[in-house]
């Protein structure tokens, strides 16, 4: 009995997050749909909008550039634009369109892009 | 008598040949649409939820047509039609990665192929701007109310990223990014209150837009609006 209950609440607890929320999108699907218009594909910053920038896009693919950045730079950065971290407000303030741990699963996305790990 | 007979029903077929001739004039831009735009075009909502949904739409959404577009612009359109996003309908479907630069495949791209004569872009179109949201605020723009140019371009091209993705005319040169469609004639084709509105909340009308939502003060998304509907 206990093992038929343990079961079902595995089973819930798996089945309950897709459920909830049928379009969860993966840090990579948002990555693509927000980030690489001015980012790029790969992340280096020569993104399809890339030419007509005032102040280029960040290369997310540089361990050198993003070894700079704290985590909470990023997310900040994603959260409030670049405004908010003295960058070019061409990079614009996500937090009305993307949850706060959908901004934390993109920070750990760009982690893995750059290959890098965060200034302390 | 026989003879009059005669003559009875052939007025009477001639009358009921004239009545369908009559209906076939009178297009229905419904039946018209459904038959030549709605393999493409969504003119029912919703909007796609997904990132694999907005990867399948093949063209702009039209349940909203009538609160989005400017009536002659649409008539005139549906008769030549053109793309206005230089990168497609979505630009992950056109994007190509050469020497490390992104650029849209332009040979991807593909006009409308569905061109209709004058009678059927007349009926389209009746369809089409009867397709209103009925949330939208209207009146809220004048468009010839008049607006600082300077401010304009300031808040465009500097304090706000709309430049990036979107190319507008400036000074008889076109700038800016081509990832959101051009706004080069956007004053002839969009309905003013529909630009505030769409400043105002793109996910509204669109829930997986890459178009970002900012928050503006009425006068800030007022001006934008103003700008974007002026003839440049």
């Amino acid at each position: 009995m206990y093992r038929f209950a343990a079961v079902l609440g595995a089973v819930i607890a798996v089945a309950m997050p897709s459920l909830y929320d049928a379009h969860a999108a993966t840090a990579q699907e948002n990555y693509r749909l927000y980030c690489t218009q001015c980012h790029g594909i790969t992340g280096n910053g020569h993104g399809i909008n890339a030419d007509g920038l005032a102040v280029s896009a960040r290369d997310h693919s540089s361990a050198i550039e993003m070894s700079k950045l704290t985590d909470e730079e990023l997310r900040l950065a994603i959260t409030k634009g670049g405004e908010a971290v003295t960058k070019s407000e061409l990079m614009p303030p996500w937090a009305q369109v993307l949850r706060a741990n959908e901004i934390d699963e993109l920070v750990v996305h760009l982690r893995k892009l750059c290959k890098c790990v965060a200034a302390k | 008598m026989m003879h009059n007979r005669l003559l009875t029903v052939a007025w009477g077929a001639l009358t009921l040949i004239v009545a369908a001739g009559s209906e076939v004039v009178a297009l229905d831009g419904k039946a018209v649409f459904a038959e030549r735009c709605a393999s493409c075009h969504n003119a029912t909502g919703p909007a796609p939820a997904s990132l694999e949904g907005v990867l399948e739409r093949k063209a702009p959404d039209l349940f909203y047509a009538g609160s989005k577009f400017n009536l002659d612009w649409l008539e005139q359109w549906i008769q030549s039609p053109s793309p206005i996003r230089r990168s497609g309908v979505m630009f992950l479907n056109h994007v190509i990665t050469e020497g490390g630069k992104d650029r849209i495949n332009e040979d991807t791209i593909k006009a409308c192929p569905s061109k209709l004569n004058a009678e059927e872009a007349g009926s389209v179109t009746e369809y089409l701007m009867a397709l209103k949201d009925p949330k939208m605020r209207t009146g809220v723009i004048s468009r010839d109310k008049k607006f600082s140019m300077a401010q304009a371009l300031r808040l465009f091209t500097k304090q706000y990223p709309c430049i990036g993705c979107h190319t507008v005319k400036v000074k008889e040169n076109e700038t800016g990014g081509i990832s959101g469609p051009s706004l080069t004639d956007a004053g002839a084709r969009l309905n003013p209150d529909w630009v505030y509105a769409r400043i105002m909340d793109p996910q509204y009308w669109d829930p997986k837009t890459w178009m970002p939502k900012i928050e503006l003060s009425h006068e800030k998304r007022e001006t934008l609006t103003l700008f974007v509907v002026s003839p440049k």
